[in-house]
């Protein structure tokens, strides 16, 4: 009883409280409702960012304010599916792209940019290309790009290398072959948050891309019969757990969470060798890791092929961007100061400059000579090169797929690290939730 | 605990009750019986939470009850709910006995005991998640080799876990319930027993544990519906996991509602989650009603 009366409350309390919310960001200015509300995540370095372009939009366009509201991730992904179906959404929704927006787009919750881009064509081109497919639903554009490119990359510690002797593998025989290595010197391989799901995934994107290319899981998520069982797919689960069983990722990793960076601490720290992560690990390896990643010991490559594999080795995956779309729900006047916002607001040169000062690379065009002049040069070349010269960006999966299907597959990924369950029986189970 | 009290309920008038009643009733009605009435409408809708709701009859349902998910939620529900009951009864019983005696130095133990209860579930999940890291714990920090296990990362480790972590929780709250109960006990059943030789052993499962028939049924029902609302501690200890070995009705609720998006299954949990609590309820209320006239207080 008290727990349904829990969930219940959980259910019930939602709704009033993002009407609430709402109803606060629209009393602070009494009969002018010339503004706009905006929800996105707090969590420092990238909060400041965010404030700081709404501050200094608010203060360039005194007649048409943003409002803004910080919510914690996990907590924003709850708070605005709740929001937007309950028709309380802010004006200016953040989010990842991908199979949300979709459903978001399909609910006609999110207002269709594509005639507005058409009208702002500079603006269009000066993102990168790639940032725009997580944003296009049946091709018409409902998302603006925004923020930093964050592709997946293989992160490992010179220092340890060093030590044992040993270089970083230029293939995937190379990776099994530096398993035992490490192990005998009682250093995990990699270091994995296992627990947070999502973090094992990165290894199946890459896996499948190399392996049988960009194709196998577009055919997935595209619906196509039996995708998953695809000879490579089942080639790249196979190998994963090949890596499982050697013993490739450190003691203890599915009870280990992304959220608390002890993986990355186990990597900065020496006691793992390498570590897959996303491109906003070089940040939080500089802040936590003492003298790290200046001293650089933290070396970054790309993900290595694998023997046989198909895929192009410039492919990436990852978030190509984050994004924002306009609730459809919001008044004339409100959408207008969004669009206002989204053309002189966002990625301006002082975002842009705040971006890279993060360690992170901004979804603009031509800042090349920002990115070289700046201390995290190295490691910002090298991801904006990646992220430009990729043939195909693969957005995260749990992202591109609808939450449905990506709730299965997460659920999945961690059985087939657990080695509870065969390749075979993963994508039997996958089959399920995205044949068409 | 009521059932204890109950001849003195007996002479209470009668006429002032209803009025009584009425601002928890209107807080009942409100938050439990209105959404729990759109939860049952739910259960017969498809939705994603976002976009329109579809009627949808019985799909839902079909969904839920052929999921082989579903027996293993009701499955690890069940074992946690009776284990965790195991562990804490006999251990609360046996500190609720020895904190009602009337000695100072019991006293000051008692306060000891009671801190876990102020903690809040998160704040304990949180402490316990940090201490059993497998590389930054307790065992790896103080290099005891029995400690460092990788706790929450193997299905049996990790569900003996969450049961120590509950009773660790909860113990001290049915403790003070048994101390009640103990001190309740007539001190002129103890002497007649030590007239008649009987020892403190004998005593205890003589006189004690059968006085304090109605306290354990109370503390049982709220241990056995309770551990249904297990869900903050075991989604940050675990998450659930490793796998699905601590996926607990509550959590899967969660997960299909809010993550996955399918708030037609949720729902049906939630409805079963209801029935599954009020019928436990219902079955302790039953066990303790029987005999309720057996009361062996003084002057029953």
């Amino acid at each position: 009883m008290a727990l349904s009366r829990r969930t219940l409350l959980g259910l019930a309390a939602a709704v009033p409280v993002s009407a609430a919310l709402t109803a606060c960001g629209g009393s602070s200015g009494p009969g002018k409702s010339n503004g706009a509300s905006y929800w996105y995540l707090n969590g420092q370095p990238q909060e400041g960012v965010r404030s700081g372009a709404v501050k200094a939009f608010n203060k360039a366009h005194p007649d048409t304010q943003i409002k803004d509201t910080t919510f914690q991730n996990d907590a924003y992904k709850t708070k605005i599916k709740t929001a937007i179906g309950a028709g309380e959404a802010p004006t200016i929704i953040w989010g990842w792209g991908g199979g949300t927006l979709r459903a978001y787009a399909d609910a006609g919750q999110v207002e269709d940019l594509t005639s507005w881009f058409g009208e702002h064509d500079d603006l269009k081109k000066s993102l990168f290309p790639s940032s725009f497919g997580a944003a296009t639903v049946d091709g018409k554009i409902y998302a603006m790009p925004c923020e930093t490119v964050q592709p997946i990359i293989l992160y490992y510690n010179r220092k340890v290398f060093d030590q044992v002797g040993a270089k970083p593998p230029e293939s995937w025989d190379d990776i099994m072959a530096l398993v035992p290595k490490f192990k005998k010197k009682g250093i995990a391989p990699f270091s994995l948050g296992g627990q947070s799901r999502w973090t094992n995934m990165m290894w199946l994107e890459f896996l499948f891309d190399r392996i049988g290319g960009s194709e196998v899981f577009q055919a997935a998520i595209e619906g196509e019969k039996n995708a998953w069982s695809h000879p490579d797919a089942i080639k790249a689960l196979t190998k994963l757990q090949e890596l499982v069983h050697a013993g490739g990722f450190v003691k203890g990793f599915s009870s280990i969470t992304a959220d608390s960076n002890a993986d990355q601490a186990l990597l900065y720290t020496g006691r793992a060798a390498m570590m897959l992560h996303g491109a906003w690990s070089y940040g939080i390896q500089k802040a936590d890791g003492g003298d790290f990643v200046s001293s650089g010991s933290l070396g970054f490559m790309n993900f290595p092929p694998v023997e046989g594999g198909k895929g192009d080795l410039s492919n990436t995956v990852g978030n190509p961007a984050q994004y924002l779309s306009i609730s459809s729900k919001a008044s004339a006047e409100e959408k207008k100061v969004a669009k206002e916002y989204f053309a002189k607001g966002v990625l301006q040169e002082e975002e842009v400059k705040q971006w890279i000062g993060n360690g992170s690379v901004p979804i603009k065009l031509g800042t090349e000579k920002l990115l070289a002049a700046s201390d995290n040069a190295e490691f910002l070349q090298f991801t904006y090169d990646i992220a430009s010269k990729a043939k195909v960006f693969v957005q995260s999966w749990d992202q591109a797929l609808s939450p449905t299907a990506a709730e299965t597959l997460l659920d999945n990924i961690v059985k087939l690290f657990q080695l509870s369950i065969s390749p075979k029986q993963f994508a039997t189970n996958l089959n399920e939730v995205t044949n068409a | 605990m009521s059932a204890v009290t109950g001849p003195a309920q007996r002479r209470r008038p009668r006429s002032a009750l209803p009025w009584l009643a009425a601002p928890a009733l209107v807080l009942f009605v409100g938050f439990a019986v209105v959404p729990l009435i759109g939860v049952f409408a739910l259960s017969f809708t498809t939705w994603d939470g976002i976009g329109a709701i579809h009627a949808t009859g019985l799909t839902s349902w079909r969904k839920v009850l052929t999921d082989p998910g579903l027996p293993h939620a009701l499955w690890v529900t069940f074992l946690v709910m009776a284990v965790s009951w195991a562990v804490q009864t006999p251990l609360s019983i046996l500190l609720g006995t020895f904190l009602a005696g009337r000695q100072r130095y019991r006293a000051v133990l008692g306060v000891v005991y009671f801190i876990p209860l102020m903690l809040s579930s998160a704040a304990i999940a949180l402490a316990y998640k940090a201490l059993l890291d497998p590389n930054f714990g307790l065992g790896a920090g103080l290099d005891i080799q029995a400690l460092s296990k990788d706790w929450l990362g193997r299905p049996g480790l990790a569900f003996g876990v969450v049961i120590f972590v509950v009773s660790w929780q909860f113990i001290p709250f049915h403790s003070l319930i048994y101390q009640g109960g103990v001190q309740q006990i007539p001190q002129s059943l103890y002497e007649a027993a030590q007239l008649d030789g009987a020892g403190r052993v004998r005593q205890f499962f003589s006189i004690t544990l059968p006085q304090l028939k109605y306290t354990i049924i109370t503390s049982s029902t709220l241990m056995v519906v309770g551990s249904l609302t297990f869900f903050d501690l075991i989604f940050i200890l675990t998450e659930g996991g490793p796998g699905d070995a601590t996926r607990v009705l509550a959590l899967d609720m969660y997960k299909r509602g809010f993550q996955a998006s399918l708030m037609g299954p949720a729902s049906v949990i939630a409805v079963i989650l209801v029935l599954v609590g009020l019928g436990l309820a219902l079955l302790l209320r039953r066990l303790g009603g029987r005999d309720a006239g057996a009361s062996q207080l003084e002057g029953a």
